[in-house]
């Protein structure tokens, strides 16, 4: 295998991780909605309209072959994604005060409704996936720039 | 390769999510029952209308709001399966107002029971909701002119209304709505067995599972 190929092919893997990571969120996510019956809050419809078309976007990346032009369409809605997954952790956390937050009506965007080991919150995992795929992604368009 | 990579991963996400969610399901069977077993207050308290033979095998508790559309649609069908069935199910109507302004509702059905006209009210309250509640527009003064029809003294309900056994009636019914996640009305359970999937075939069926189960032919 030359190396172009082996960069090729590292490429690929990388990309797969971020559908990867894509994929098992959006399931936890309406695992969490439709199963466990969790009312998305304002906020968390905002990340979720981020992180859906990742999983068709990433899918159209992998083939037939890895496309860099990918990580173009990709970045914004991550970025957004991930800023909007900050605010939500930060307003959850109550470092943010309450009264700025946006949603009046329907679900609290602070109500808490799970925690993994007492400290991991919803949108504190929503941000962890977020970050990860913009680290990910800039790798990737670092690689593929040379 | 890469496809078979990208397509088993989606077959199994599926699958763990299949299983996650008939795992969760049976979950809930089992709490709520033992709850029923164990902390059948819950399900019925002092208060609680009923409706039906209290030898009945059968308890279906309703969780209702009697501003809710859906509530309103189902009541003929729950007495339909009722009369199918004389003496076998026994319901039980709690309360979940959860729209702001629907406890309103609540109270004057209540004041209306302090008449011992309960039912006639509430039926006629589901019947006339359209003029009411109309897209949940509530409009309670609406009501004064229509509820005498049931035979109740409207100034007596007025006054009644605002009764704190009342207002102590909704905070234990809506302490219990949180106690058996209750996030949806009508929500119904069935000897403690919650209603999974919402729609009148499903609540027929799990009626009817429970029948065959205390009534073996």
């Amino acid at each position: 295998m030359s190396r172009s190929d082996k960069a090729a092919n590292t490429n690929w893997m990388l990309l797969f991780l971020c559908w990867l990571l894509v994929s098992v969120s959006a399931t936890i996510s309406i695992f969490f909605s439709s199963v466990l019956e969790y009312q998305p809050c304002v906020l968390c419809w905002y990340q979720r309209i981020c992180l859906f078309p990742l999983f068709f976007i990433f899918a159209a990346g992998l083939f037939p072959t890895f496309d860099k032009s990918v990580i173009k369409y990709a970045l914004p809605l991550t970025i957004a994604g991930g800023l909007t997954a900050l605010y939500h952790t930060l307003l959850y956390a109550g470092i943010i005060p309450e009264s700025i937050q946006p949603c009046s009506e329907g679900v609290s965007c602070t109500e808490q409704y799970f925690e993994l080991f007492g400290f991991v919150s919803i949108p504190m995992l929503s941000f962890f996936a977020f970050s990860t795929l913009v680290a990910l992604l800039i790798i990737l368009k670092r690689r593929t720039s040379k | 390769m890469k496809y078979a990579l990208v397509g088993i991963t989606c077959v199994i996400l599926v699958l763990a999510f299949v299983v996650g969610n008939n795992y969760y399901q049976d979950q809930q069977v089992k709490k709520y029952g033992s709850m029923a077993a164990k902390d059948a207050e819950v399900f019925v308290r002092d208060h609680s209308k009923t409706l039906g033979s209290n030898d009945a095998r059968v308890t279906l508790v309703e969780f209702m709001d009697p501003a809710c559309e859906t509530c309103a649609a189902f009541a003929p069908y729950v007495k339909k399966i009722m009369s199918d069935n004389p003496g076998k199910i026994r319901l039980v109507l709690r309360y979940a107002p959860f729209h702001e302004g629907a406890d309103d509702f609540v109270k004057i059905v209540e004041a209306a029971a302090m008449q011992g006209k309960y039912w006639e009210t509430l039926n006629l309250m589901f019947e006339t909701q359209n003029i009411w509640a109309n897209h949940n527009h509530y409009q309670p003064e609406k009501l004064w002119d229509i509820l005498p029809r049931a035979g109740v003294d409207i100034e007596q309900i007025k006054k009644d209304m605002n009764n704190p056994a009342i207002a102590a009636i909704i905070a234990q019914d809506m302490a219990d709505v949180r106690a058996l996640n209750v996030q949806k009305t009508p929500g119904y359970f069935v000897n403690g067995r919650p209603l999974q999937t919402f729609g009148y075939r499903q609540l027929y069926e799990l009626i009817q599972s429970e029948l065959n189960a205390q009534y073996p032919q």
